[in-house]
């Protein structure tokens, strides 16, 4: 069966372009569009893998990370973030509350995203 | 200071307007009415105090009254002076909110058109491709530029953590060179590097010295128009490395040299050969150099070429 990657982030050109892509990869790739309702999500769908924005409307990704490590049921999916933000003292909190990997946007390639997303499934 | 620019110092209501608020607000000008009233107010009291005023009780007020007028421009100059490093302050987080606001748009404008050449959504004809490809050459030198501009707002606003490590100078050089091949070989130029042999250990943030020799090795790339070597020297100097960069490329007008660490500063000549650069990449190849605890430096000559430098402590 296709692994379920959620993909947390409030642009929805992000969301296609990646929902694209990774459905190209063969994965089943489910949105959020806010924080809040990407947490819900987390916990109904039990993805194999959250992309995770930072800025996001309703909810901070800092609050839905704490949540998802937080909960038993959802404290193990690995989780990327993947954001515009890039001082240490984002990165170090990231990292500090369980987040997997941290890549800052402008610093990546589709296809490199792409590639650390299937390192961190394992494939 | 030259002359000139002691003269240009004197030109009060002129600097005054640069700031673009009123001479009632502006520190230069009340500067210069408070020295006007103190010389104007101690020539008056000494008279009236030799001459007319017998009463001593009479010249203590006089000089009181006088102190509180200065109190008020003193006071009217502090406020004015806050102003000011507030507007500062402002220009600072709105370049930082603008190039923060300008990097989503710009992420998903990247990624868009690195799909569409991908030929994961059916195969380009090869003029389309031609045209992605100056999408995605755009795109990247506006992502270059924002990231220039946040470099030098968090710069300004002194939010700028330095994360230190020992670590070797030739290795991080030998690794920005082999970054820079591709772009050294098309313009045919040879890059060398000349390193002592067991050189001490430096003691920087790696990422930010990395930046700083990014920074030269470009410019030097772009501004040598024959094809020739550029040549990179390691040594040590006291208790710091030395890191010079020479090449034989269009080098700096002497009119220019002073201004050429300054912010968007751009040298004329090299206006002709490339528009495209910010003007920001030496101010922050110098700035962060500093912050290393570092100097930077440069000799050049119009034509013949430039030799930039800079040292960084070791450890």
């Amino acid at each position: 069966m296709a692994k379920k990657i959620l993909f947390i982030e409030d642009e929805s050109a992000l969301q296609k372009t990646f929902g694209e892509i990774l459905q190209q990869e063969g994965y089943q790739v489910l949105s959020a569009l806010d924080g809040e309702a990407g947490l819900e999500k987390a916990q109904t769908e039990k993805p194999d893998l959250i992309l995770l924005d930072l800025v996001l409307p309703k909810m901070h990704g800092f609050e839905v990370l704490k949540a998802l490590k937080k909960d038993e049921a959802t404290e193990n999916i690995p989780i990327i973030v993947l954001t515009n933000l890039e001082t240490m003292d984002d990165v170090e909190k990231a990292l500090e509350l369980g987040a997997t990997t941290y890549l800052v946007k402008t610093n990546y390639t589709l296809e490199e995203v792409v590639q650390k997303i299937k390192k961190t499934l394992g494939e | 200071m030259n002359f000139k620019d002691i003269l240009n110092e004197l030109n009060v209501v002129g600097n005054c307007r640069k700031y673009g608020i009123s001479i009632w607000q502006c520190p230069q000008f009340l500067f210069v009415i408070m020295g006007i009233v103190i010389i104007a107010t101690s020539l008056t009291t000494y008279a009236l105090g030799t001459r007319y005023v017998a009463d001593p009780d009479m010249v203590s007020l006089i000089v009181l009254a006088i102190t509180v007028v200065l109190f008020v421009i003193t006071f009217s100059m502090t406020r004015s002076m806050e102003g000011l490093a507030e507007a500062n302050r402002l220009k600072s987080e709105f370049v930082s909110i603008v190039s923060h606001q300008l990097r989503s748009p710009l992420s998903n404008l990247k990624w868009a058109i690195e799909f569409l050449l991908s030929g994961r959504l059916g195969e380009v004809a090869v003029k389309q491709g031609e045209y992605f490809k100056i999408l995605k050459e755009n795109a990247t030198r506006m992502e270059e530029l924002v990231a220039d501009l946040l470099i030098v707002s968090r710069l300004e606003q002194s939010r700028f953590p330095l994360n230190k490590s020992a670590f070797s100078l030739p290795d991080l050089v030998k690794e920005v060179i082999s970054a820079f091949e591709p772009a050294a070989q098309s313009a045919h130029l040879e890059l060398k590097l000349e390193a002592a042999n067991s050189l001490p250990q430096a003691w920087a943030d790696v990422l930010r010295i990395k930046m700083v020799i990014e920074n030269f090795l470009d410019n030097a790339i772009r501004y040598t128009k024959d094809s020739g070597e550029i040549k990179i020297t390691i040594k040590p100097k006291g208790k710091n490395l030395l890191f010079v960069i020479q090449d034989k490329g269009v080098g700096i007008p002497k009119e220019d040299q002073k201004r050429i660490f300054q912010k968007f500063f751009r040298s004329k000549n090299i206006m002709r050969y490339q528009t495209s650069g910010s003007g920001l990449g030496l101010f922050i190849a110098k700035s962060l150099a500093e912050k290393s605890g570092g100097k930077v430096g440069f000799q050049s000559q119009e034509n013949k070429g430039s030799m930039f430098w800079f040292t960084i402590p070791i450890k």
